[in-house]
């Protein structure tokens, strides 16, 4: 607003000002009256002056507008979720008591698979709610992307205002609205050329999730004159839609000055079980490996190569084996895990994977080599090696310190189809029990499918039985708070009473255990409304 | 009137927590887990059982059809108030979700629900009761003179104060601090003259408030220099400037005007928290009247005020004007309905409209440092490492006011903008503009900003 004295001077205010600091034992005020004391006069007059000055107040100029906010084309959240929202938001973390979890569902918990069923459902956040969904994604990097979907273009607009929120503007996959897309090609030259790396990162993410061909055409550009780790983190980002066609580069990177962008080009041309890489890796590791018939059974015979040569190392083997590792083994598992697994049937007269893994294995190889072959069937996403690898969920092996351990399990699992993955599980389960079974539980898709579902509510029925305390199974319990089929809730009800406790229980566990159920139950109940309030009516 | 169309947003039923503590813990309770049970009657009672820490589940009891905003009861031992357990209560009857059934209340609410409809019927009858005045109108006489001499001592006192600063100079202020305006403010405080304590305290804050303070405090001194004079003089003023100058001293106010009945819109309504005591300021507006009217309520240290009007609602009651000039303060009567969600949005100005109006309100109050009004088709617009509301026709805006640029509600203003025109509500005054609700282009609702 402008009524100041720079924009309409009014001398006599400033005579008021400059008396009043000088005070009138030494500035005699302007125009006072006769009668009235110096100090009364120069306050009478400051008086009149301040509600003149107040009164003729006027709006200032207007700054420029800003651009507007882009338009979000997506259908408005439905009233009823956007209370939800504002609900899950103000449950903020670092403000809880950390104490018992009692009863009540965890709202903060429920947030990031509420975020993933707006977004898949294509909604668009509610404008007001959009500093509160950036504040929470500037506290959360795990809901970041999620967050950010659903914040939408208004946000990233936001974020350009406010530099608590730049972080958005870096963090946004697929560019938003602040990355060229790329077939705006100038605008994408000068981003490429003169962008910050985290800038340039992020325009070859993006175009490489759109466009594969064009990122690596943009990468293969500069790439001489890129530094050493630039060069790694851009030759990470063809991970994404990495196929045959890129073979040429990478081949060519296997020759870069740099080890580590050596080792990821290897590691890359390894997926792709049809690369020259791939090829020279199987004839490699086939020499290391044969059928003995001349056992009782046919057996594996390991034979490790004796030398790393040159030619391995440029083919991305790392030659010197971390300590306490013998330096054969170490190259030998790279060999194998670089190696496509179809070589192997080949090989070893056209067994199936499963009957090539049942094969018995000489002079305790085992465990290196099915490591290796797990590895590989990771990177490559071989369903049918996983399978073999993974074995019957029941096996004694499963649960137990067997050739494959729990977490290369669980990856292996990733590579299965969703409802595959989900009985394998059920079925480790019901043979092992629960205490195992956190880092499987894991990959499987959410919610859980029914048998699995199943199988973990008897589960934790039985540990219950047992006597033993909850909260030693805290974390499958938190899991299946958040992954159980709402559908299931029912099933729980003749859970949620408190036992009587049977004589070897330990103490109080009852109480806790029906606690835990209801706050399960209870839960799953509010994930179910939660899920209505999404449906448009 | 069905049920559903009187249930509050949980926004509204949040609004009414004490502190963010308790919305946190009440958000935590707003679902169907906890509570057996609940149920509403058409008359607007709700109640529920919640489990809590130990064997009893605590009962939980709320009236929201209350003209005095929701009233709550709950046996569990917290001081907050409303407790977490009230919120959640409120917020499970809000989302309308799980079995919140109509019907006949458990004798443990019914009985506490039927006492306070005695209350509310005896105090609406009351009047009549009490219209023979005080008991002892010459002792109450007595009593407001020996006041009004000790407000007079003190005005005199806070003359000759203000005579000493402004002969030594105000840059002398600088340097004695804050502990004697401090004094001064004491002094006023046994004068029984809260009002000009509070002008005191202010000016004791001025010389650490950054450039420009000089014109600032001489402004503040020349107003306050101005309010003595007006209640040592007042028997010479208008009676309605009278009346403004002994509110602005202090005195209590009652509301004296017609009562008017009207649909009043909430517009806003925020907390001034303050060490001993909450004021809370609810902002109306008559859709029929056109009036806006400002309802004060004050909770003791730690409490809520118990008068709540979520924002949005509108309730049909009748408000009566206290006394004085260029003020809107009135007082809640009677209320003839629970107040309900609405969509109606109150008429907007023009920035040049909104300062004009402000100016007019000073010939009436000179004292008064912002207005309430509507803006119509502003734009949030960033200037000056600050922000403004520009006119989005014309070429002028109004400031924010540094308060208002510094809260969060700032950002949800922005957000709900996108750099397009809307409707927001606030205060307008020599400071700037105060934003507290808004509403976006289009359809949606009131957003609250404060």
């Amino acid at each position: 607003m402008n009524a100041h004295p720079s924009r309409l001077p009014t001398p006599a205010w400033e005579d008021l000002v400059t008396a009043a600091l000088l005070g009138t034992d030494r500035r005699t005020p302007p125009g006072a009256a006769p009668g009235r004391s110096a100090p009364a006069a120069l306050l009478d007059a400051a008086a009149a002056e301040t509600v003149r000055r107040r009164a003729g107040l006027r709006p200032g100029p207007a700054a420029p507008l800003l651009e507007p906010a882009p338009e979000d084309p997506r259908p408005k959240l439905p009233v009823a979720a956007a209370r939800r929202l504002a609900f899950l938001l103000a449950d903020r973390p670092g403000t809880g008591t950390g104490g018992r979890r009692g009863t009540a569902p965890d709202l903060m918990e429920l947030l990031p698979q509420w975020l993933t069923a707006v977004n898949t459902r294509g909604f668009a956040a509610p404008a007001e709610s959009l500093p509160a969904l950036l504040d929470a994604a500037r506290g959360r990097t795990d809901l970041r992307a999620a967050a950010l979907e659903f914040a939408g273009p208004r946000a990233l607009w936001l974020a350009r205002l406010n530099p608590d929120w730049r972080f958005a503007l870096r963090a946004t996959p697929g560019g938003g609205a602040s990355l060229p897309g790329p077939d705006e090609r100038r605008r994408v030259e000068t981003l490429w050329q003169e962008g910050l790396f985290a800038e340039r990162v992020a325009l070859l993410a993006a175009i490489r999730f759109r466009a594969p061909d064009a990122a690596r055409e943009l990468l293969a550009a500069t790439w001489s004159t890129e530094r050493a780790e630039d060069r790694l983190m851009f030759l990470d980002s063809l991970r994404t839609g990495l196929s045959a066609r890129d073979e040429p580069f990478l081949e060519q990177a296997l020759a870069d000055r740099s080890r580590n962008v050596r080792a990821t080009a290897a590691e890359l041309l390894s997926a792709l079980p049809g690369s020259a890489l791939a090829a020279r890796m199987a004839v490699r590791a086939g020499t290391c490996v044969a059928v003995d018939h001349t056992a009782d059974t046919p057996t594996l015979v390991v034979e490790a190569p004796h030398e790393c040569d040159a030619a391995m190392e440029r083919d991305g083997v790392s030659a010197k084996a971390p300590p306490g590792r013998g330096e054969r083994s170490w190259w030998f598992g790279q060999l194998v895990e670089a190696a496509p697994l179809a070589a192997w049937q080949a090989r070893l007269g056209g067994r199936t994977p499963q009957e090539i893994v049942a094969l018995p294995v000489a002079d305790d190889w085992l465990s290196e080599l099915h490591a290796a072959w797990c590895r590989a069937a990771v990177r490559q996403r071989d369903a049918d090696w996983s399978r073999a690898l993974l074995g019957a969920p029941s096996s004694p092996g499963a649960g137990g310190p067997g050739a494959v351990s729990l977490a290369e399990r669980a990856k292996l699992l990733g590579t299965l189809p969703v409802a595959e993955r989900a009985d394998w599980v059920a079925g480790f389960i019901a043979a092992h029990g629960l205490s195992e079974a956190f880092q499987l539980l894991g990959v499987c898709a959410v919610p859980w499918a029914g048998p699995l579902g199943r199988s973990v509510v008897d589960a934790l029925n039985i540990a219950r039985d047992a006597g033993s305390y909850p909260w030693s199974f805290s974390g499958v319990m938190g899991l299946a708070e958040r992954c159980l089929d709402p559908a299931e809730a029912t099933r729980l009800d003749a859970l949620l009473a408190v036992p009587d406790e049977p004589e070897d229980a330990s103490p109080g566990a009852g109480g806790y255990w029906a606690e835990a159920f209801q706050r399960l139950g209870r839960t799953l109940r509010l994930r179910a409304v939660m899920a209505q309030e999404l449906e448009v009516p | 009137m069905t049920q559903q169309g009187v249930r509050w947003t949980a926004d509204q039923v949040l609004a009414l927590a004490p502190d963010s503590t308790s919305r946190k813990a009440g958000s935590g309770l707003g679902t169907a887990g906890p509570w057996s049970g609940t149920g509403s009657s058409r008359e607007g009672a709700v109640w529920g059982l919640c489990e809590g820490g130990g064997g009893l589940p605590y009962r939980t009891v709320v009236d929201t059809a209350d003209a005095a905003g929701p009233a709550y009861r709950c046996s569990c031992p917290s001081r907050k108030f409303p407790c977490k357990h009230a919120l959640g209560l409120l917020l499970l009857w809000s989302g309308g979700e799980g079995s919140m059934p109509a019907g006949q209340a458990p004798d443990w609410a019914e009985e506490w629900i039927a006492g306070r409809r005695r209350a509310q019927e005896k105090r609406e009858a009351g009047p009549t009761g009490s219209a023979t005045g005080p008991a002892d109108p010459e002792g109450a006489r007595r009593r407001a003179e020996r006041r009004a001499e000790r407000i007079t001592s003190g005005a005199t006192e806070l003359e000759e104060r203000l005579a000493d600063l402004l002969r030594s100079g105000l840059a002398s202020a600088e340097q004695s601090g804050y502990g004697l305006w401090e004094e001064t403010a004491a002094r006023m405080v046994d004068a029984q003259a809260p009002g000009l304590a509070a002008r005191v305290r202010e000016l004791g804050s001025i010389p650490a408030s950054g450039p420009g303070w000089p014109v600032r405090l001489l402004e503040e001194c020349a107003l306050l220099h101005l309010l003595d004079q007006g209640w040592l003089h007042r028997e010479r003023l208008p009676d309605a400037l009278a009346a403004t100058v002994r509110a602005r001293v202090g005195l209590p106010s009652s509301a004296v005007g017609p009562p008017v009945r009207d649909q009043w819109l909430v517009l806003a309504q925020y907390d001034t928290p303050d060490p001993k005591l909450t004021t809370r300021r609810i902002w109306l507006h008559g859709t029929t009247s056109g009036r806006t009217a400002l309802l004060l309520s004050y909770g003791a240290a730690g409490r809520a005020p118990e008068l709540s009007l979520p924002v949005g609602l509108a309730l049909d009651a009748e408000l009566s004007a206290h006394a004085g000039t260029g003020q809107q303060r009135m007082s809640l009567g009677e209320q003839f309905a629970p107040p309900v969600p609405t969509g109606i949005r109150p008429p907007g100005v023009t920035p040049t409209e909104a300062t004009a109006r402000y100016g007019d309100t000073l010939r009436r109050d000179p004292w008064q440092v912002s207005v309430p009004v509507t803006l119509d088709a502003v734009v949030p617009t960033p200037a000056d490492g600050s922000w403004q509301l520009a006119d989005a026709e014309g070429d002028t805006a109004l400031p924010l006011t540094r308060l208002a640029a510094s809260r969060p509600g700032l950002w949800r203003l922005v957000a709900l903008s996108g750099g397009a025109p809307l409707r927001v509500f606030g205060e307008c005054g020599h400071r700037g503009f105060t934003p507290l609700t808004a509403w976006p282009t289009g359809a949606g609702e009131a957003v609250r900003l404060c």
